[in-house]
């Protein structure tokens, strides 16, 4: 950190560390469900609104980021429990019958729900047996 | 004024305990909930009922509150996501103001829905705080908005008129 050329040619990658300026991450609770159409997956962020979400699915990954809106009330904190100084990150590994293109996403009270289809070739069929 | 707050949770430790994090928010708490970074999303089925991540079935919960001052008011901020403002209940008695109310499932699991993860927290809650100074009770406001409660609490006037009277000699 103090510049030298020693610690300048290490550079790691140091990926949940915040840098400096830069926010740290907080893994939020997450419910997940199925039918046979479709996977439900709710993520609570308090204090995210629909402008501070970030959805992206890249291969079979799919990573959420809620920034938390920065309209702190007025006053000295005196106590806290939250993390204030965190935004949301959560990434998922998704099956292969996951449909990615057709995700759809609503946001309602710093509750994020995606519902994430299942492809229609993925979907149970029934075999008849014959002879 | 964190001592005052601790002691009401003790006290309230015994049927309504909903003190699940209790104390203040700690770097430790925090490590437990990033876990691996990245989750399976398909684990098993009710895998989220067994992480020690989730233990909705078996403990209460209260929201996370976190306490301003200025002038004028107290403000409490709880984290609430995913509720109905009409489920929320805010009260204010002497000193104590107690936010309250009940977490609703949106929909009950329906048949041929299987579940993966359950995370989320739901059920009734209760959460009182002991203010530092009276409170002007008739004046209080609360607002839910983007799944967080606001609310401003003015402080009674003879507490304001105290705080200007002091001098230092």
């Amino acid at each position: 950190m103090n510049g030298s050329a020693q610690t300048q040619n290490q550079q790691r990658p140091m990926p949940m560390e915040p840098q400096r300026g830069q926010r740290g991450y907080v893994a939020p609770p997450a419910n997940i469900a199925a039918s046979e159409n479709e996977y439900v997956l709710e993520i609570e962020m308090p204090g995210v609104e629909k402008q501070g979400l970030e959805v992206t699915v890249e291969g079979n990954e799919l990573t959420i980021i809620g920034r938390r809106k920065q309209d702190l009330p007025e006053g000295e904190l005196l106590y806290s429990e939250t993390p204030l100084s965190m935004d949301y990150r959560r990434t998922f590994e998704l099956g292969l019958d996951v449909d990615t293109s057709k995700i759809r996403a609503e946001m309602d009270q710093g509750v994020l729900k995606l519902h994430l289809p299942r492809r229609e070739n993925a979907k149970r069929r029934k075999i008849e047996v014959s002879g | 004024m964190n001592d005052k707050i601790e002691r009401r949770r003790n006290r309230n430790a015994g049927a309504l305990a909903p003190q699940e994090q209790a104390g203040f928010w700690s770097p430790f708490q925090q490590l437990s909930r990033l876990r691996n970074e990245i989750d399976r999303f398909f684990g098993s089925p009710l895998e989220g009922f067994l992480s020690p991540t989730s233990s909705s079935m078996y403990e209460g919960w209260a929201p996370s509150v976190d306490l301003y001052e200025d002038k004028d008011n107290f403000v409490v901020r709880a984290e609430l996501p995913g509720m109905k403002k009409e489920d929320i209940e805010v009260t204010a008695s002497g000193d104590t103001l107690t936010i309250s109310g009940e977490k609703k499932r949106e929909q009950e699991v329906k048949e041929g829905r299987d579940t993966y993860r359950a995370e989320r927290y739901f059920g009734r809650f209760q959460r009182s705080m002991i203010l530092p100074t009276a409170m002007d009770t008739g004046k209080i406001q609360a607002q839910y908005k983007d799944g967080l409660l606001t609310v401003t609490i003015p402080k009674a006037e003879e507490a304001k008129r105290k705080q200007i009277e002091v001098k230092v000699s």
